[in-house]
């Protein structure tokens, strides 16, 4: 198999570690080689945080390089235009349609750009928009969004709908499992933006 | 069995598997989920330690005791630890040492980017570097063995990126736990110059036992490729090269302190182009250089910051990878927490427009636009010796205009002394200490004033009133930040005293805080967009066309905004 590269990107407190464990888990349980670079520390403190996620035969770097990632999923919508140079030409791009004001936008000292998907689009082809955080919102736990992505983002990956819901069972807190896999069913089945060229299975054999 | 480990829960799997007795650190990032994961075996005393030096003292107790003893920190810990750390190498140990630090090039969470292997060098230390999970697991096992075989502390080298990247481990029974006899030698531990002068001969003759054996040590790989490029590297950057450069011939170092220099030369007259690849300073290549080999390394990079795959691509490969243009954009600098305690004491400061000597903490965030409420900030501790010193440089009115600010944990970590300096010196400063009952920053870790230890045992806590007091100082009070009119009339009160004095805002950190209430929302009909809630740096109050917004997703309810408000326009108000 090609290697895999998933960026993960968003703002520290979102959630992201959550997905880069589970895909992580995931990766492992299917027997391939695996490294997940994560962001601790100060940026979790509402900064801008990254996690990369690498699979496949063999993996060397635990950090996907510019122009390099087959998949960013951004939970915010400045994030993905933030670090949209690490796709590839043909990457995809899976963004989560919430902002969430930087401080320099709080003091007034600069401004959030109101083009943003716009800006994305032009971008790249491959663009998915979904807005988590209603969905979660109407099942009732604002912090299952993240599994909604999750949901998305398993659309477009060539690996089992159950391997999902049994990895992200493992790893939410045992009182969310239901939340949660009804957040991944609704992302699982929204069928959004781009239809043509977007699965990655062929990437993914 | 085959399991994702983060590079730090390896190392304590490692500590595991080697039969250690006893585990000490400070936190500090990127090594605090070591100690987090050690703390989970039963079997292995585990503690967070007032500060680092602290820390490798209680470890080297330990060892002396004939234990197997591992202590980890971040490379600036390894400063406040290195009083200990020269003379532990001359005693050598009874049962293992093993101190792990961890280096954090780029500063992800860091206030510098110093290089730790120049105190494997100058206090003679031996040192491995491990380049992923797996290795950082086996390289402590090794430490372990290299530390009792030499008679020496064993110092294991991560990097953010080791540290904090998840990869595959293959995990092995752990050994048991055993002690060795302690025998009192005095020559051998009790370091005064007679005893010293002689173990310093000893030191001189492990490292060149040391160098030479290094040439069998296995965790020293050469691996075979093209010989017209010969790469030297030791830890995550050998991943980076090999993602671009597969087909070189490499010499991967495990150990990287003392350097086996037989084996470098070797594999120097077998490569045509001859490259050092590390991240920070030349350590490695200055060396090799000084053997009269010619090699390249800084030429190409910088001492600043992480290597990336690409950028060893266009430095070796000369191909110009195909960069992508980032897009300008507003920053998102890590911000206070909506309710977090500290806000409140920042909000305060700027208002009475005083200086403030800073610390290090989540409350350093109280620097950023548009609290600005911190003036300066070096190293933990510092806030204190640094208020003292402003104040005895331009006299003792300027001690009204100045604060210190500090938090619970870095008060105890190295705050104390400065206090006692403060009285003994005639000092007026008023010192801040603001306690939210945690040590934040660092991913919430108990320490001595939580009375909770890091297995989450009930302890005495540390009563910070007292210990105050017991310094000298007679003006200690201890109020609620989010009390904003009573913190700044305590603050100008105890700022005009010609006493030194500590107010102590006692908050809990509003992500442990269990009674939060909802969020709030703006009442549009009596909001007028004045903006004055803005200046709490809130991160969940939000400027919109339509006026003032609260992101309810961000907005935990801790009603400091209600305060600021001249227009009750926040709803839920019932403060
Ligand atoms: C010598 C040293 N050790 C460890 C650290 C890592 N560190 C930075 S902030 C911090 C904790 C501060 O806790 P506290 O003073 O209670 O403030 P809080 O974050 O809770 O506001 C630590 C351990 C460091 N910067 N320097």
């Amino acid at each position: 198999m090609k290697n895999i590269n998933i960026l993960i990107v968003g703002v520290g407190g979102q959630g992201t570690l959550l997905t880069s464990r589970v895909l992580g888990s995931l990766a492992s349980k299917l027997g391939y080689d695996a490294k997940v670079s994560e962001v601790h520390g100060m940026a979790q403190r509402g900064g801008s945080v990254v996690t990369h996620v690498r699979f496949g035969d063999r993996i060397f770097s635990p950090l996907i390089e510019e122009g390099r990632a087959d998949i960013l999923l951004s939970f915010e919508k400045m994030e993905a235009l933030r670090w949209i140079h690490y796709l590839k030409e043909d990457g995809m791009l899976i963004v989560n349609d919430q902002a969430i004001d930087p401080m320099p936008v709080i003091t007034g000292n600069a401004k959030y750009p109101d083009d943003i998907l716009n800006r994305l689009i032009n971008r790249i082809s491959n663009v998915f928009i979904i807005n988590a955080q209603e969905i979660a919102k109407e099942i009732g736990n604002i912090r299952v969004s993240n599994s909604v992505l999750m949901g998305v983002l398993a659309q477009h990956m060539n690996i089992k709908k159950e391997d999902w819901e049994e990895v992200l069972s493992s790893i939410v807190p045992p009182k969310t499992i239901k939340e949660n896999l009804k957040a991944f069913k609704i992302g699982y089945n929204t069928k959004l933006g781009c239809e043509e060229g977007a699965r990655l299975n062929d990437v993914l054999e | 069995m085959i399991e994702l480990m983060l590079g730090n829960q390896a190392v304590a799997r490692g500590a595991y598997e080697a039969g250690v007795a006893v585990a000490t650190a400070y936190p500090g990032t990127p090594s605090t989920e070591i100690t987090e994961y050690i703390a989970k075996y039963d079997e292995i005393y585990t503690e967070w330690s007032p500060n680092e030096k602290i820390a490798l003292e209680v470890a080297i107790g330990a060892s002396l005791a004939g234990g197997r003893a591992i202590v980890s920190m971040k490379h600036v810990g390894l400063n406040v630890a290195a009083d200990p750390l020269f003379t532990v190498s001359y005693t050598g140990v009874n049962g293992g040492l093993v101190i792990v630090v961890a280096d954090d090039p780029g500063m992800h969470s860091s206030q510098n980017e110093q290089d730790s292997r120049f105190y494997a060098r100058s206090a003679h230390i031996p040192m491995l570097e491990p380049s992923d999970s797996q290795e950082a697991k086996d390289y402590i096992k090794c430490a372990f063995e290299l530390s009792e075989k030499y008679d020496t502390p064993v110092i294991v080298r991560l990097t953010t990126r080791v540290a904090h990247s998840q990869s595959l481990v293959e995990t092995a029974e752990p050994q048991p736990i055993t002690l060795k006899e302690y025998v009192k030698n005095p020559n051998k531990y009790v370091m005064m110059p007679g005893m010293a002068k002689a173990r310093h001969i000893v030191v001189e003759q492990r490292m060149k036992r040391l160098t030479k054996d290094s040439y069998d040590l296995d965790i020293n790989k050469i691996e075979k490729g093209n010989s017209s490029i010969g790469i030297i590297t030791s830890g995550v950057v050998y991943h980076y090269a090999k993602e671009v450069l597969p087909e070189a011939s490499y010499l991967k170092l495990g150990m990287i302190h003392p350097l086996p220099k037989d084996l470098i030369l070797e594999f120097a007259s077998k490569v045509d182009k001859l490259y050092v690849l590390e991240e920070l300073e030349p350590v490695i290549e200055e060396q090799i250089k000084s053997w009269g080999i010619q090699v390249s390394g800084k030429e190409l990079f910088s001492v600043q910051g992480e290597y990336t795959a690409n950028m060893i691509e266009r430095a070796i490969k000369g191909s110009t990878v195909n960069m992508k243009q980032k897009e300008e954009l507003p920053n998102r600098p890590p911000v206070l927490c909506p309710g977090c305690p500290h806000r409140a004491v920042f909000y305060n400061l700027k208002k009475l427009k005083l200086t403030a000597m800073g610390d290090i903490g989540c409350y350093t965030l109280g620097a950023l636009p548009p609290l600005e409420g911190i003036d300066a900030c070096v190293c933990m501790g510092a806030s204190i010796g640094m208020a003292h010193g402003f104040e005895k440089a331009k006299g003792k009115d300027s001690s009204k205009k100045v604060v210190g600010v500090i938090g619970d944990s870095t008060f105890i970590h190295s705050g104390i002394g400065g206090l006692i300096d403060i009285v003994y010196n005639k000092g007026v400063s008023t010192i801040l200490i603001l306690d939210n009952s945690i040590t934040a920053m660092t991913g919430h870790q108990d320490n001595p004033s939580t009375g909770r230890t890091i297995k989450g045992e009930i302890t005495a806590a540390l009563d910070l009133v007292a210990l105050v007091k017991a310094t000298g100082i007679n003006n200690v009070r201890v109020i609620d930040p989010f009390n904003l009119k009573e913190s700044e009339a305590a603050l100008k009160e105890e700022i005009e005293r010609d006493q030194p004095s500590v107010i102590i805002f006692k908050r809990p950190c509003a992500l442990l805080d269990k009674s939060q209430s909802s969020p709030l929302k703006i009442d549009s009909e009596k909001c007028t967009s004045c903006g004055l809630c803005l200046k709490l740096g809130c991160p969940a109050i939000q400027k919109k066309e339509e006026g003032m917004v609260i992101d309810e997703s961000l907005c935990n309810g801790c009603k400091l905004c209600t305060q600021v408000c001249r227009f009750n326009a926040m709803e839920g108000v019932d403060y």
